[in-house]
């Protein structure tokens, strides 16, 4: 039992220290995947209910997150954790911090544009390049698609025509 | 299990999973084998991804079914006859052009299904399928891509595309034939006629083919039976070789 019930504020910020397993530059609360923290009454124990959202639906590292959270919040005593799974609304690039943005960049990682489009709207199904990518290293706009998927799913890989260095590009989704 | 509604859900949710997991299983034997590096990795990301919707589709099933099961006790404990996916997905891999052919004709199909199915009145199916329609809708692109590359490719590689297509094309006949659950769950506001999807996906289709300079197959007798057990060869094997090491060490935690 811890003596004080630590506030949703400080909790916020521990949530904030905890690594992305697969992107490790950046943390979960960048990459947008906490979606709700608060206290409940659970048959009389105050319980902490953390809601998470997969970024894609077989992502390998949900697991790892899930036990990142609950390590990281037992080490400021919190006893009674519930970590739930929010499927919906879908998780979207959209809610990459823009400090995750920086981060992604200055790791090497183009980050996604900012999808302004409406989610409902018809997928163009045929594009060739479907968004613009620039080099994380010189800035440039000229560059080709060599995949649509790279190391993970939310990855596509990128080579860069001006300085012909291969980057990998985190998909507007 | 109680109701009449309970029970055809649960059907269909074995028929979505199923497939994914058919597919995806199919998709990860290409693992270490790929013919470029970058098909290796995606071809196994696209597996990941079905994998992924199989484990939320039968996660769901299993609650449904509510006998204490789970998403992995749906997945390794039945056998081919209680298996309900389609037949174009248990087809083996052939050569690359047969993969892609496989997986193109699937995608289409499979990404106007979770379009459908994300206005389901059932929440929990509405929900699963819009989040998989967006990471499906890569699927397509990857493999529209690769069948117009092969397509208008070499002489050989046009060659097996046409060959690939062909072959496959009486395995989509199944993809929009409902039976009395699709009907049954269509009338609810669940899930959606199959018929409707035709339209789209023939369009799409022709539009790929023609631009990898190849003819779309004509429609002549067409395989069916997945979806109520009846399997092909092909699935036995692929079953064996996923649920073996579950089936040897059955109490196992992972």
């Amino acid at each position: 039992m811890v003596a004080r019930e630590p506030e949703l504020a400080d909790v916020w910020n521990w949530l904030g220290e905890i690594p992305d397993p697969e992107i490790p530059a950046i943390s979960i609360l960048d990459l947008g995947i906490v979606r709700d923290v608060a206290w409940s009454n659970e048959g009389g124990a105050r319980t902490l209910r953390v809601a998470i959202t997969p970024t894609y639906s077989g992502c390998p590292a949900m697991r790892a997150i899930e036990c990142d959270i609950a390590a990281r919040l037992a080490r400021e005593g919190i006893a009674h954790l519930a970590i739930d799974v929010w499927l919906a609304p879908a998780w979207t690039t959209d809610w990459l911090t823009e400090s995750g943005r920086e981060k992604l960049r200055a790791y090497g990682i183009s980050p996604p544009r900012v999808r302004a489009a409406d989610p409902h709207a018809p997928i163009d199904l045929i594009s060739a390049v479907e968004e613009q990518a620039a080099c994380p290293r010189c800035g440039s706009f000229v560059v080709e698609l060599v995949s649509r998927f790279a190391s993970t799913p939310c990855k596509a890989l990128y080579r860069c025509t001006t300085c012909r260095e291969p980057f990998d590009h985190f998909k507007s989704h | 299990m109680a109701s009449d509604l309970q029970t055809a859900t649960f059907d269909y949710l074995l028929r979505l999973g199923d497939n994914a997991l058919v597919l995806g299983q199919r998709l990860s034997e290409w693992a270490a084998h790929g013919p470029i590096l970058e098909e290796d990795l995606a071809l196994t990301n696209v597996a990941l991804d079905l994998v992924g919707h199989a484990r939320l589709w039968l996660g769901y099933a299993s609650e449904i079914e509510g006998n204490g099961g789970d998403a992995d006790r749906l997945a390794y404990f039945r056998d081919q006859r209680e298996y309900r996916n389609v037949l174009l997905v248990e087809r083996p891999n052939g050569n690359y052009a047969d993969t892609t052919a496989r997986q193109f004709l699937f995608d289409t199909w499979h990404l106007y299904l979770l379009q459908a199915l994300s206005s389901s009145r059932d929440e929990r199916i509405a929900a699963i399928a819009s989040k998989a329609a967006r990471e499906v809708a890569y699927h397509v692109r990857r493999s529209g891509d690769w069948t117009i590359r092969l397509g208008d490719g070499t002489e050989t590689s046009r060659e097996r595309m046409q060959a690939a297509l062909d072959a496959a094309w009486p395995y989509t006949g199944e993809l929009f034939a409902s039976d009395e659950i699709d009907r049954d769950l269509s009338e609810r506001g669940i899930a959606c006629e199959l018929e409707t999807l035709r339209t789209p996906w023939r369009a799409h289709v022709e539009r790929v083919v023609a631009e990898a300079t190849l003819a779309v197959p004509t429609d002549g007798w067409m395989h069916s039976g997945g979806r109520r057990g009846r399997h092909t060869e092909a699935l036995g094997y692929l079953l064996a070789e996923m649920q073996s090491v579950a089936r040897s060490i059955p109490a196992t935690q992972w």
